[in-house]
């Protein structure tokens, strides 16, 4: 009898990739970063099944900033942030975070697949309260970040519901609040309005961009929808195909909060045409 | 209510009339000698005895005890046995045949041994019983909590989450419906064990003695009673478990 689901495979130790000792020509680049930076990546290789997906990858994400990752499907943008927030070992690098592992630093990660994310067995209440017992604070604060959190969220339904008794875009909402009530230092959203109707995705959007401005977190988020992509990002990344690299990066400061109106801007229009522009072009190599 | 939903609900009732039917029939004809098969009134009549001045409900309280006994203890070993085994891969790859193999091996096969160690008497039958449910139970932990999704696994960790608690709040209640299922067949095995042992291993009380019993003594209505009291109870078991999930694992299916 066959016991064992093919598809089989152990969760990995989160930081479990310890970097090599670094060679010269990347020992002299590990010292150089912009100032502001928050999360610098260096020599970062990644190989699934003898593909190179990443080759000698380096990158620097500045602090409290929204960064938008667009590229190429199948071009590493879920293995980019899954490397950076610890939850997939890389082959060789070094991704640290002010000089911080993955592990040693407060991280929030919202899923595109929120269905598979949020705890079922629990209130939404309590999947958001959970983190918080990780953090080491006195239960009277971890209460007072709670409240705080859902008062900035202008939470409309009610959260003692079960996540399958809500909508899925409330339950994307509460897989965002759980992300957010650590106060993380860092947070990864990987497509996490791809799963949505539109209504859903503009109010989630707003949401978002208000807290994320109101904290200043460092924020790496994946889009295949360009116009988001631009839309809620300080700076857009723009990545080519396999072995990836970055291809450029567009900064974009409009003011906030930024809404539909935004999108009809010319410095939108401008940093969008430019974005496709690459986008096309490396498609196209 | 209307007709046609009461006769919806009703539905399920028309084999047990056409199987009392046939039963009536074939005694009523003479099919069967009625030595062998007596009339529905008469196991009824048997059945009404045994509770009221027998010992019927004293032998399936004994049955329900020993099967309840068995299979707690199986709960208990083979439930964080399960776990651990399953939640490395490695460690289940190196037992697995050993435990498919025990696991096949039929428990009553291994009643001459605990007959040994345990001497005849409550002990052998429960242990036996116990032996055979954990298998099944602990085979279903360990496959649920392999088989189980990764994503909020790797939620639960980059939330800062230590490894064993992502085993005990994500990994276990993940895999869940896999548990239930390993208690259900637990407990169905259980029983059957402790039937035969009751039947075989120097009994005087239990269902199982009391079927055998009446067929030395030639009592055929109550043997039927007895068999089906065993039914019986084997359906109430399942049908506790089927009802304990639905209201445990309220997320399941959704
Ligand atoms: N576990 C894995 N095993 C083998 N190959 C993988 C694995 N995960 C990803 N890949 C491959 O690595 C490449 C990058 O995958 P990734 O999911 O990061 O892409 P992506 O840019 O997020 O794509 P998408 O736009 O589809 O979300 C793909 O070609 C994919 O097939
Ligand atoms: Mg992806």
């Amino acid at each position: 009898m066959k016991v064992m689901p093919d598809a089989y495979y152990s969760v990995p130790p989160l930081g479990a990739t310890r970097s090599a000792p670094p060679e010269p020509a990347l020992a002299d680049r590990l010292r150089r970063f912009p100032a502001g930076t928050h999360i610098t990546i260096r020599g970062l290789s990644k190989t699934f099944a003898g593909t190179p997906v990443y080759d000698n990858f380096d990158l620097d994400i500045p602090k409290g900033k929204i960064v938008s990752v667009f590229g190429p499907n199948g071009c590493g943008k879920s293995t980019l942030i899954n490397m950076i927030s610890g939850i997939l070992p890389y082959d060789r690098g070094q991704i640290l975070f002010d000089g911080k592992e993955a592990h040693e630093t407060r991280i929030g990660y919202v899923f595109q697949n929120y269905r598979e994310a949020v705890f079922p067995w629990m209130r939404a209440i309590d999947n958001i309260r959970y983190p918080l017992q990780y953090l080491g604070i006195p239960k009277g604060e971890r209460q007072a970040r709670l409240d705080r959190l859902i008062e900035s969220f202008e939470v409309q339904f009610d959260l003692n519901a079960y996540p399958y008794q809500m909508s899925g875009g409330q339950q994307q909402l509460v897989s965002i609040m759980r992300a957010l009530v650590v106060d993380p230092e860092v947070l990864f959203l990987d497509e996490p309005f791809s799963a949505l109707d539109y209504e859903m995705v503009m109010f989630l959007r707003g949401r978002l961009q208000k807290v994320l401005t109101e904290r200043q977190v460092t924020t790496l988020l994946v889009s295949h929808d360009l116009d988001e992509a631009v839309l809620l990002a300080d700076e857009v990344l723009l990545l080519t195909k396999r072995p990836t690299q970055v291809a450029e990066r567009l900064h974009f400061d409009a003011a906030r909060p930024r809404t539909a109106d935004t999108s009809v801007s010319d410095d939108f229009i401008r940093v969008k045409s430019r974005a496709l522009e690459v986008f096309q072009r490396e498609v196209r190599k | 209510m209307n007709t046609t939903a009461l006769l919806a609900r009703l539905r399920p009732l028309i084999g047990v009339v056409v199987l009392l039917a046939i039963w009536t029939i074939m005694h009523a004809t003479r099919a069967v000698d009625p030595v062998l098969l007596p009339s529905p009134a008469e196991a009824a009549t048997a059945f009404w005895t045994g509770i009221t001045e027998g010992t019927l409900a004293d032998d399936f309280f004994k049955t329900v005890v020993r099967t309840l006994w068995s299979f707690a203890i199986a709960v208990l070993v083979a439930v964080p046995l399960g776990i651990v085994f399953g939640a490395s891969q490695k460690f289940y790859e190196s037992i697995e045949f050993a435990i498919d193999f025990f696991r096949s091996t039929p428990a009553s096969a291994m009643f001459p041994l605990f007959l040994v160690i345990f001497g005849v008497g409550e002990l052998t039958k429960i242990a036996v019983a116990a032996f055979g449910a954990a298998l099944v139970i602990l085979f279903n932990v360990a496959y649920g909590v392999m088989g189980a999704r990764k994503q909020r696994q790797l939620a639960a960790r980059v939330m800062g989450a230590p490894r064993w608690r992502v085993l005990t709040d994500v990994t276990l209640l993940e895999s869940m419906p896999q548990v239930f299922v390993g208690m259900r067949s637990g407990v169905s095995l259980a029983l059957v064990i402790i039937i035969v042992a009751e039947m075989f291993i120097g009994s005087t009380d239990g269902l199982g003695q009391r079927v055998m019993n009446a067929q030395m003594i030639f009592d055929m209505p109550d043997m039927y009673v007895a068999i089906i009291a065993a039914g019986a109870l084997g359906y109430a078991m399942n049908l506790v478990f089927i009802l304990a999930e639905r209201r445990f694992v309220h997320w399941g299916g959704k």
